[in-house]
Formats: C-alpha cells, sequence, structure tokens
C-alpha cells in the first residue's frame, strides 16, 4: 500500500496545509447513510420548510422520484393519446362552392344540382338564399316534393315549406341557411362554414340571402 | 405393451401431459390446477350450479356467443377491406361468392342473439338478487360489459357501408353533439375555453373524436373497424376476466346468497 490510507474511523484525513477550522466543519454530522428521511436545512419561515418538504417528498429520495416520473409519464402518455385520436389532416370537400349567376334562378323554384354537396338554392319572393340539406330532427337528408311544394323527410316524416320553416313531424326548427354571396366574377357563393338559423333571428342578416 | 401404453409412457406424451388422466379427487385437483385452460373452472361446482331453471345458462352463453363472435369475425377479416371502395362489395363478395359465406350471417346472428343473452342474463341475477353484497362490484363490471357489447354491435353496424349503416351512424353519433361540456350543441359548449376561444367547436368535439371527423366519412369507417376488431374485444376480454374471476371469489355460481 504505497498511497495514504482513508482513516478507517470515517473522518477524512486534515490536508497538511488546511487551516485548523476545517476538521471542526468536517466533525459535524455526517450524512445519512440510508435515503429515508432526508432532514431538510432549517429555513427561517415556517412557510419555507412546507414548500421544501413538498418537493422532498416527491423527489428528495430514489423511491419518490421514481414513482413521480412514472406517474408523470403515464399521465403524458395518456395526455398524448388522446391527442393522437384527433385526426390534424381531414378530407373533406370545400366548403366554399359556386352555385352560378342570379339571373339563372327561376323565381319560386328550388335548385337541387347542388344536393350532394348539401346545399339548396331557392330563390322566393324577391331573396335568394341557400338551404341546408340536413334535416334537423336527426340528420336525415329530406326530398323537396315539386308538387307539394315541401321538403319532406323520409326518416320520420319532417316537413318544411320552401322556405325552410318546419310545419310537420318531428323537426324541432327550420332548416339552416348557409351564407350566400355574390363573387368577384358576378357568380354566386354559398359559404357553408357559416349557417344561420331562423329560431335566433339571424335569418335577418344580410349575408344569410341576396336581395335581387 | 399396448398402443394406448406406447403412447401415454413416451417422452413426448409425458411432456406434454405431465399427470395422469383423473382418477381420484386429489389427483382430478392436481391434473385441473396445473393445466392453463383448465385451471380457469374451478375443481368443482355445486349441484345448484347446473340447475338450468335456476341460472338459464345464459351467462355461459353470452360468453359462447362472444367466442363464436371473435371466431367468426377474424375469419371475415380474410375477405373484407374497410375502405370506401371496398366495404360494400366485399359483403357482397362473401354473402354470394365465398365458401360458406353464411360465416357473414352467423357473425350478424351472433350478435343479436348475444345482446339478448347479456339481457337475459342480466334479468336473470337481477331476479335471484346475485347483486347483493359480496356481488356489487360484479354486477358494475357485468354493466360494463353490457356497454362493450352494445358499443360493439354499434362499430359493426357501420362496417356493410350500406344505406341502413351510414344512417343509422349518422343518426346515433349526432347525439354525441349533444353531450355536456364536450359536445358542441350541448349545455356549456363554450365552457372549456382558453380565453376568448372556445375549444369545443364542431371540429374539435366528442362527436369529431367518435366519427374522426365532421361527418360520416372513410375516416370514420376506418376508425370504427379498429375499435370493432381490436380496441373494444379487448376492453370486454379484460371485463370478462374480472367478471368470471369475481365470481368465483364471490362464492361460485348461482349458490345461495
Amino acid at each position: 500500500m504505497s498511497e495514504p490510507n482513508p482513516n478507517i474511523t470515517g473522518a477524512p484525513n486534515p490536508a497538511p496545509d488546511q487551516p485548523a477550522a476545517v476538521p471542526a466543519a468536517t466533525a459535524a454530522p455526517p450524512k445519512p447513510a440510508a435515503p429515508v428521511a432526508p432532514r431538510p436545512a432549517p429555513k427561517p419561515t415556517a412557510k419555507g420548510k412546507q414548500r421544501r418538504f413538498f418537493l422532498f417528498a416527491l423527489v428528495g429520495s430514489w423511491f419518490a422520484g421514481g414513482w413521480t416520473a412514472f406517474t408523470a409519464s403515464m399521465g403524458l402518455m395518456t395526455l398524448g393519446t388522446l391527442r393522437f385520436l384527433y385526426p390534424n389532416v381531414l378530407s373533406e370537400p370545400p366548403s366554399k362552392i359556386k352555385v352560378g349567376f342570379p339571373d339563372n334562378y327561376e323565381e319560386g323554384k328550388v335548385v337541387e344540382r347542388y344536393k350532394d354537396q348539401n346545399t339548396w338554392v331557392v330563390r322566393k319572393d324577391a331573396e335568394i338564399y341557400a338551404l341546408s340539406t340536413t334535416c334537423t330532427h336527426l340528420g336525415c337528408t329530406p326530398n323537396w316534393l315539386e308538387r307539394e311544394q315541401k321538403f319532406k323527410c323520409p326518416c320520420h316524416g319532417s316537413g318544411y315549406y320552401i322556405s325552410g320553416i318546419n310545419f310537420e313531424g318531428p323537426a324541432p326548427r327550420p332548416l339552416e341557411r348557409w351564407a350566400i354571396s355574390v363573387g368577384d366574377d358576378g357568380q354566386m357563393v354559398v359559404d357553408k362554414s357559416r349557417s344561420f338559423h331562423y329560431e335566433r333571428g339571424e335569418w335577418s342578416n344580410p349575408d344569410s340571402f341576396i336581395k335581387v | 405393451m399396448s398402443m394406448v401404453d406406447f403412447i401415454t409412457k413416451s417422452q413426448v406424451w409425458k411432456s406434454v401431459f405431465r399427470h395422469p388422466a383423473p382418477r381420484d379427487r386429489r389427483n382430478r385437483v392436481v391434473v385441473m390446477l396445473t393445466n392453463v385452460f383448465l385451471h380457469l373452472h374451478p375443481v368443482s361446482v355445486r349441484k345448484s350450479g347446473i340447475n338450468l331453471s335456476y341460472t338459464w345458462c345464459m351467462g355461459g352463453l353470452t360468453f359462447f356467443l362472444f367466442l363464436v363472435e371473435t371466431v367468426t369475425g377474424v375469419l371475415l377479416m380474410f375477405y373484407y377491406r374497410p375502405t370506401l371502395e371496398h366495404a360494400y362489395n366485399d359483403i357482397l363478395l362473401l354473402r354470394d361468392v365465398a365458401t360458406l359465406g353464411i360465416l357473414r350471417e352467423l357473425h350478424r346472428w351472433g350478435a343479436h342473439a348475444m345482446v339478448i343473452t347479456i339481457w337475459l342474463h342480466m334479468y336473470r341475477v337481477f331476479l335471484t338478487g346475485s347483486y347483493k353484497p359480496p356481488r356489487e362490484f360484479n354486477w358494475g363490471v357485468g354493466v360494463l360489459l353490457l356497454v362493450m357489447t352494445l358499443l360493439l354491435s354499434f362499430t359493426g353496424y357501420l362496417l356493410p357501408w350500406d344505406q341502413l349503416a351510414i344512417w343509422a351512424i349518422t343518426v346515433g353519433s349526432n347525439m354525441a353533439r349533444a353531450t355536456p361540456f364536450l359536445g358542441n350543441e350541448g349545455p356549456g359548449a363554450t365552457f372549456l375555453k382558453v380565453g376568448d376561444v372556445s375549444l369545443i367547436h364542431s371540429g374539435s368535439d366528442a362527436r369529431f373524436l367518435l366519427l374522426g371527423g365532421r361527418f360520416v366519412s372513410g375516416d370514420t369507417l376506418l376508425r370504427f373497424y379498429v375499435l370493432h376488431c381490436v380496441a373494444i374485444p379487448l376492453a370486454a376480454a379484460l371485463l370478462i376476466a374480472v367478471h368470471f374471476w369475481r365470481v368465483r371469489k364471490d362464492g361460485g355460481i348461482s349458490g345461495p346468497l
């Protein structure tokens, strides 16, 4: 053994050129051997003691730190899984559709050309408006019955006038209207990202019809 | 030695079947407990446990139908593609062209039958008071299993992608819009918000999560397919394990309370 031994009693050897204060400092109480209740350093305020204890309870020991990390990772994984299930890319058709020039629309007629894009375009009483084809009862698609001048839903029999107002069957409210405006080229544009509900008084909003 | 002896005393046989066939009570117990499939059953049951007029055997039938559905379901998966172009036609092909295409009908009839037997089982458990302590928790597990079965029916209904399927799911999922707080047309829809922007709208509410979109689409078909074939069966299998475990631990099937 050529190197100097550490003292068997455990107290570190004071270096020869160190001041005498060092042995006194190192003679202070030793660190706890097992990581069981670490003693927090004394704090001036009682509140400071509480805060320090909470942190120590979570990360003070390997046991506590391990469980905290595990719980946190499980929580993050759950949130991540939930977010994963929300698609970021949707393959939906564009919400704005061009529906032609106002002059091409006959008074009192319902145009069904855009029915597969969830829209009826109607010209009635000096107004052109776009109705949603979704029945307000449970979401089926009604049919326009020309002879009886009403929209009739095949699922449960809801009936609507040409204006879209419900008058028979289980529908609780009128059909919704889409926003409609005249574009730069003179063609009308239906914007299905905005809907107007009659029962909220929104049909008076000028964006919901075109005056002709 | 005889043929039977030659087989049953061979190394191959003894490595698979470690104990001789049950012959006395102790040996019967040993055989049951050391076999992974057999140990799921208790070693012996009370006589009242097989009394049909008492138990109706509806729980057992429901489990049997669950197994039938799993097997027929897996077989159907070999010929069904959950995409917009193929779904409807694949079902037609299964019905008309595949050998034993009756499997598709068996799967469907099995599903109807399973819903019937699960309700009858629930009714029997109620009538015999088998939900009372210590069996209250198992009743709760059973209700969860009921919900799983109904969800399996709901998700499976969309897969043929015919008119009935699309509209039934449209109508059914529209109800999710009205969920309190989490549905964009329900009460409290604007409750969850960051500053001025509502977190719950038609592109983010519970219905959107269910459908994978704003309306029933190809994304919905795929989502429902995964739910129907993997996610819900896994959850149901877990709950079934708990349910059976609890029956045994609470004193066995159809015993005196």
